[in-house]
Parts: structure tokens; C-alpha cells; sequence
């Protein structure tokens, strides 16, 4: 008890709801007309993708492919290459835009905005900490459901734009998968959603909140929810085009699929709606199977773990946390597994996940109804 | 493979039926559209190019053209003298340098009826047979990336670097290596080679098991190369098929062993052919499977290399190097067996030229290449890509 009262003084930003006072004063700052505030509070998730991105997405990706591989990776740009990804920023910024000749135009230059936007507007309901989420939806998971799909128009126009062909399969590759597997992906949010009872991302998160930890999260909760865990998890890399389901962009059969005509800063937006998206589903299933900006740590006795590493930082902590845990599994996956082939996708789908993924939902409905 | 013809509706087509994988596609005709895959394709290894129709993902017809790195070798060799034509037979198959230069060397040994001291055979088989692995090691990991395993690739080129290394110790150059010559090789093996080359056989064994459990068994690539791209035995003699892909398709043929030259007969190895257990016979992972096994297989001869080896006292690589190399008139076929297959010279001599009159390369690349056309109908764009990866071709030979 003492040593949480000493924590508890000496570091006071970190409890409380400080945070939310701050960011309430923020969203009510409005210059004349303009919402600066609001402004401001909706630029945070895109400096952090963007940052998250640069630090971790691409730098992460290429040091973890590296020891995997036996390499050592970026080593040149600063210390063991962390600048790596500026450097390549950099480069890409000073390319020049080209547009193919006989391409759309139009589909081709909004291709990778559209991809953009469907991988950040779901941004906007991720609860990052108790007193940090951008709109509490009430149908915040309908939401992030939904505005995903929106990355298959983006697909479709950066692919049929491109007037390639490599670029045109890998787009109805790309369509197929991603609107086949937001079924099972959908049916396993839904088991979550029923043990709540709520689609409030935010509401989700704080049921799964108690002295226990990870004892409360809904993965701990019922005996079937490890299977639409892994439901999704599987159908969120095919949503995400991450390997082992990566046709769309196969690079040895499609040359790069959807993107292959891109380059410069479109090729980078495209990069960075990627590892957006990965961030994304992997937040997902941490707030809806592992309790969001939860603690996992339980409370024992007098030594209270829980309530030392629970409030709005220490929040944003375990969810940024647990979504990299995710991201390092999909990169783990990506450098082992070899790629699937359309049909085996499509079998995996339609044949194995939805089923198994009804039967997850019809049996997570008995428990919810039955045992209290 | 099989076509169920014109039923009441309209045409249906199965493409494929394997553990419950079918694409059936049903009066579905739409126009066909022509893709072209290469030169600059990332899985044509190199600079093939395919010309394929394709139904949605189905490649009702693949034509590869060829030429695109065409060295005229052949007519090179008629202006070049004997001894100068060994550094352009590197460069056909590029990744197994040793076993081309010995190929050609037996065909002019052959020519001039000349006896080769038995130290230097023994050199020659060690050095092809790491070559072997090498180039076994490339067709593997690229065949991974193929299908979309990036990982064992760059296990296999860490393993390879060893090789490399070890032939650059011996010959001085890494890839294109002119060490094996007419009559013997350029230099004797360094003082330790032997040690060293015994310490990489203990390091790589343990690597194959590595590469077995990490690519081999994997449950996708299983189920990408299982009962794709089905060869059988009769077409692909048919085909003249040779090395790893006639022995998939299970056919335990070896010139090592059917024609033997050099000390293979003293040596002792297996022929590894697929049993059918694991894989279909005659489809894309017994062809990968052979090369696997092959691995091994190069190791036992390199460790019976290593015991038998003569001593090195008093021995001159050159000995029987001729000063000047005027062959009688005449022709002459020789063969050996490479990493690819078949690799055959025919040389034409006049008996008065220090060139050959002809020279003509069988490649093996090539003439396994042919049967890409019967091999590509009616696969998927994926599985057009594992048949070409399991095919292992290498530009330089199937051109020249």
C-alpha cells in the first residue's frame, strides 16, 4: 500500500485523469471559427502511424527479417541504422511523381489516398487509453469493421489505374481476399462483442478491466474464445495482404501486384497505409481478446501491479504494447511461411474459418446465455 | 489435370482435384488475355520470357522464348584455341562452374586420348561436387522465394558462401573459376583444403536437416508443390529430361553411374529417387525433394574424396597438360552429369586446327526448359511459377 501511495505522488501525470482534463481543454480550443483543438487531437494518431511507421513498422521489419535471416540489416545510417527509414524517406520524397502514360490518372492518384484514409479513419475509434479515444462510437467496432472495406476501392483504383496487368490481377486478387475474409473476421469480433454486449470499443476495453488482469480479458473469460482469437488473427493478415497471404502483392508472381506502377511518394503512402492497417488489426484483437490499454499484471496481496500500471499512459503503454507483440508475430509469420495459393485462400476462407467461425459465435452465444 | 468435356449446360473444367482443392470454372467463358512474363519477371530466373494466355488465373498456354542472353557461344568456340574455350564454359551455367568446365575437359581428354593422374580426378570430383551443392543450394532457395519463402533462401546463401569460399581458396575466383584445364587442374589444393573441407561437410549437415525442417515439411509448401506440374516417367524420356528432373519423375538414371567417368566408380552414393510416399512421382516437390537428397549424397563423395585422395608428393596439377592442344582428326560426344542434368560437348576436330572445327553444347537447361509448354496448360499464374521454379533453369546455359 505504501509503495503505491509513494508512486502515486511521485509520479502524478501518470494517474488520474490529468490527461483527460487536458485533452478536453484542448478539443474545446477554437481559434474564431476554426476547431484548432480538434484539429490538433485528430493529428495525433497520424503522427503516431506515421512515427510508428518509421521507428518501428519498416526499421522493425527489416532488423527482425535480418536476425531471422542471419543478417545484421540497416547498419549505416546511425547507430545500427536506425535512420535507415528517413534516409529511404528522403530518397523517395526526392523522386519524381511519375504517372504512367496510358494509366487513369484520376484512379491512379487517388488509389493510394483512398488506401490511406481506410487505414487511418479506423484510427479515429481505437481507445488508446481510458481517457484517450478519438470518437467514442457507440458502434465503434461496427465502425472498424466497416471503414476497412473502404481499402478495397483504393486497391481497385490503384490496380485498374495503373492499366497493368500484373497490377490489375493483383487488385482482383486483393478484392477477392480482403472481401472474403471480413466475414470470419467480422463473425470472431462479433463472439467479443456478445461477451461484452457492447460494439463501444471504449466499453469494450473496460469490461475487461479488474484487480486480476489478464484474468479479465476476454480471451480468459470463456472456453471457446481462444478460437475466434485465432480466427481473426488468421483473417486479419489476409485482411492486412501480410503473409502467408500476401498473393495480392506476391512479388514473385505478380512483380509487386496493385503497386507495381508505383513509385516515389505514392509508393510510400502505400507503404505506410500497410503498416497502418497491420497496426490496426493488431489493436483490434488486442482490445477486443486482450483487454486494450488494460494491464495484464495482476494485483497480489499488498503488491499491487495492477493498480501501479494502470492509468491513461501506462494505458497507451500496454495497448501500443500489445499491438507490437501482434506486429512482431505477423513479421515472425511472414519470414517463415511461404505464400498460399489463391484457391487454398479462398478454401481456407470460405471452408474452414467461416464455418469454424459460426460455430465459435453459436457457441459463445450458448455461454453467454447459460453460464453466468 | 483432367477435362470432363462439354456437360448439359456448357463447358466445365476442372483444373486440378488434390486434397479437396478444385477450381471448377462453369460457363464462365470470358476473353482471353495475353500476359507476358518476362524477361524482366522476378521469377523467371534470369531473362526467360513467357508468353502465356490466361483465363482469369489460368494459363490456358505458355510459350517461353528464349535468346535473350545469347552469347553465341558455339561460334565462339570456333575461333578460340582449345585450352581458351575452358573459361567461356563457366559462364553457361554460371552457378556450377566446375562441372562445365570439367564436361567440356572430358570431351577434348577424350579427343586427345590422354591419361590423367589420379590425384587430379579425385580434385575434380571434390571440387564439382561442392559445386554441386552450391548450385543445389541456389535452386533451393530461389525456389522458396518462389513461392514465397524469403527465409530459406538466405540460408541457403549463407551455407553457399562456404562453398565459395572454399573454391575461391582453391582456383581464385568465386563464381567462374578456370581451374579444372585439359589434362589437369590449374593448381594443386591448397595444404589444408582437405581439413577444411571436411570441417564444412560436419558444419553443412546439420544445415540440411535445418533447411529440410524449415521449407521442406512446411505444410504450404507442401501443399504448393504436391501434384503440380505431374511429369511422368515415359514423357519426360520422351522429352530427353535429365539430372534432378528426370529422377523426380523416377527414372533412376545418373551418368555417374549409367556412363561413368573419372573414379565414380570407386566412390560410393545413392541415387535418390522419390519413393511416392511424400510426394507424387514426377511432380514439383519430388523434383525438389532429388536436389535435397542429392545434397547429402555430394557430401558421402566428398568425404570418400577426402580418404582416398592421393598424397600430394611430388605431384604437378600440369603434368599432363598438353603444351599445345592439336587433337587428330575426328568428333567426339562426352558427357557428365551436373547439377541441372545432362550437360554433353561434341567437338568436330580437322586435325591440323588448334581450334575445334565445331563445338556443340547439350544443355541440360535447355532441353528440360522444352517441355514447359505441356508442363503450363492449365495451371494456375502461381503454379506456372512453382513448374518454372522446380525446372531450375539457368539462363546462361539455356541460351549460351
Amino acid at each position: 500500500m505504501s509503495v503505491s501511495a509513494i508512486s502515486q505522488i511521485s509520479l502524478p501525470f501518470l494517474m488520474g485523469n490529468n490527461l483527460n482534463a487536458w485533452s478536453d481543454a484542448l478539443a474545446g480550443l477554437t481559434i474564431s471559427w476554426f476547431p484548432l483543438g480538434l484539429v490538433i487531437i485528430a493529428a495525433i494518431p497520424l503522427v503516431f502511424i506515421a512515427l510508428y511507421a518509421l521507428t518501428y513498422g519498416v526499421y522493425g521489419e527489416r532488423k527482425i527479417s535480418a536476425f531471422m535471416q542471419d543478417r545484421l540489416g540497416p547498419m549505416e545510417v546511425g547507430k545500427w541504422g536506425i535512420l535507415q527509414t528517413l534516409a529511404d524517406i528522403l530518397k523517395l520524397l526526392q523522386k519524381e511523381d511519375i504517372v504512367p502514360t496510358s494509366a487513369d490518372k484520376f484512379l491512379f492518384v487517388i488509389g493510394p489516398g483512398i488506401l490511406f484514409v481506410g487505414s487511418f479513419l479506423a484510427f479515429a475509434v481505437l481507445p488508446f487509453s481510458p481517457a484517450f479515444i478519438g470518437a467514442n462510437l457507440n458502434v465503434g467496432l461496427f465502425y472498424a469493421i466497416g471503414i476497412v472495406s473502404l481499402e478495397v476501392v483504393g486497391i481497385l483504383a490503384a490496380g485498374w489505374g495503373s492499366n497493368n496487368k500484373w497490377s490489375l490481377y493483383g487488385a482482383v486478387r486483393s478484392v477477392a481476399q480482403i472481401v472474403s475474409y471480413e466475414i470470419p473476421a467480422a463473425i470472431a469480433l462479433l463472439c467479443g462483442a456478445m461477451m461484452a454486449g457492447t460494439l463501444d470499443m471504449q466499453q469494450i476495453s473496460v469490461q475487461q478491466s479488474g484487480p486480476y488482469g489478464f484474468a479479465h480479458f476476454f480471451l480468459f473469460q470463456s472456453p471457446i474464445a481462444w478460437l475466434p482469437f485465432l480466427i481473426y488473427f488468421i483473417a486479419s493478415l489476409a485482411e492486412t495482404n501480410r503473409a502467408p497471404f500476401d498473393i495480392p502483392e506476391a512479388e514473385s508472381e505478380l512483380v509487386a501486384g496493385y503497386f507495381t506502377e508505383y513509385s516515389g511518394m505514392k509508393f510510400a503512402v502505400i507503404f505506410l497505409a500497410e503498416y497502418g492497417s497491420m497496426f490496426m488489426v493488431s489493436a483490434i484483437i488486442s482490445i477486443v481478446f486482450l483487454g486494450g490499454w488494460n494491464s495484464p499484471l495482476p494485483n497480489l496481496g499488498s503488491v499491487a501491479l495492477y493498480d501501479w500500471t494502470s492509468g491513461p499512459v501506462w494505458g497507451a503503454f500496454w495497448i501500443i504494447s500489445k499491438g507490437f507483440f501482434f506486429i512482431f508475430v505477423q513479421m515472425w509469420l511472414r519470414w517463415t511461411l511461404p505464400r498460399l495459393r489463391v484457391d487454398q485462400l479462398m478454401y481456407l476462407c470460405w471452408k474452414v474459418l467461416t464455418p469454424f467461425a459460426f460455430i465459435s459465435f453459436v457457441l459463445t452465444a450458448i455461454w453467454e446465455i447459460y453460464v453466468p | 489435370m483432367q477435362e470432363l468435356g462439354m456437360a448439359e449446360q456448357g463447358s466445365i473444367r476442372v483444373s486440378r482435384k488434390d486434397d479437396n482443392v478444385v477450381v471448377i470454372e462453369k460457363d464462365l467463358a470470358t476473353e482471353e488475355m495475353l500476359l507476358s512474363m518476362g524477361p524482366q519477371h522476378p521469377s523467371t530466373h534470369g531473362v526467360l520470357k513467357l508468353e502465356c494466355m490466361t483465363d482469369g488465373e489460368v494459363v490456358t498456354s505458355a510459350e517461353p522464348y528464349l535468346g535473350y542472353l545469347h552469347r553465341c557461344f558455339e561460334k565462339h568456340c570456333e575461333v578460340v584455341d582449345y585450352p581458351g574455350i575452358v573459361p567461356y564454359t563457366d559462364r553457361m551455367d554460371y552457378l556450377a562452374g566446375m562441372n562445365n568446365e570439367w564436361a567440356y575437359c572430358i570431351a577434348v581428354e577424350k579427343l586427345l586420348d590422354i591419361e590423367i593422374p589420379r590425384r587430379v580426378e579425385f580434385i575434380r570430383v571434390m571440387v564439382s561436387e561442392l559445386n554441386r551443392i552450391a548450385s543445389h543450394l541456389v535452386a533451393i532457395g530461389t525456389y522458396g522465394i518462389d513461392l514465397g519463402a524469403f527465409t530459406p533462401f538466405l540460408f541457403c546463401f549463407r551455407d553457399r558462401e562456404h562453398i565459395l569460399n572454399l573454391l575461391e581458396w582453391a582456383s581464385g575466383a568465386r563464381m567462374l573459376y578456370n581451374y579444372i584445364w585439359i589434362g589437369g587442374v590449374a593448381f594443386d589444393i591448397p595444404a589444408d583444403f582437405n581439413k577444411r573441407v571436411k570441417e564444412f561437410v560436419d558444419y553443412f549437415r546439420p544445415k540440411v536437416v535445418e533447411l529440410y525442417k524449415l521449407l521442406t515439411e512446411n505444410e504450404i509448401f507442401v501443399k504448393r508443390t504436391k501434384g503440380i506440374g505431374i511429369m511422368p516417367a515415359d514423357v519426360a524420356i520422351n522429352y530427353a529430361w535429365s539430372g534432378p528432373m528426370l529422377r523426380g519423375s523416377g527414372v533412376q538414371w545418373d551418368l555417374r553411374r549409367n556412363d561413368p567417368y573419372s573414379v565414380y566408380p570407386e566412390l560410393d552414393f545413392n541415387i535418390p529417387v522419390p519413393d511416392g510416399k511424400f510426394s507424387d512421382i514426377g511432380d514439383c516437390l519430388s523434383r525438389h525433394l532429388v536436389r535435397a537428397l542429392e545434397m547429402e549424397e555430394s557430401l558421402n563423395i566428398i568425404e570418400q574424396c577426402i580418404s582416398k585422395m592421393p598424397g600430394s608428393d611430388g605431384f604437378n596439377p600440369r603434368s599432363s597438360v598438353p603444351k599445345r592442344v592439336r587433337p587428330k582428326a575426328g568428333e567426339v560426344y562426352a558427357r557428365a552429369e551436373n547439377p541441372r542434368g545432362e550437360l554433353g560437348f561434341y567437338i568436330q576436330s580437322d586435325g591440323k586446327s588448334t581450334r575445334p572445327l565445331r563445338c556443340k553444347a547439350r544443355s541440360s537447361c535447355f532441353v528440360n526448359l522444352s517441355a514447359m509448354k505441356d508442363l503450363s496448360k492449365g495451371q494456375l499464374i502461381p503454379d506456372l511459377v512453382a513448374i518454372i521454379g522446380s525446372i531450375d533453369i539457368v539462363l546462361g546455359e539455356v541460351d549460351r
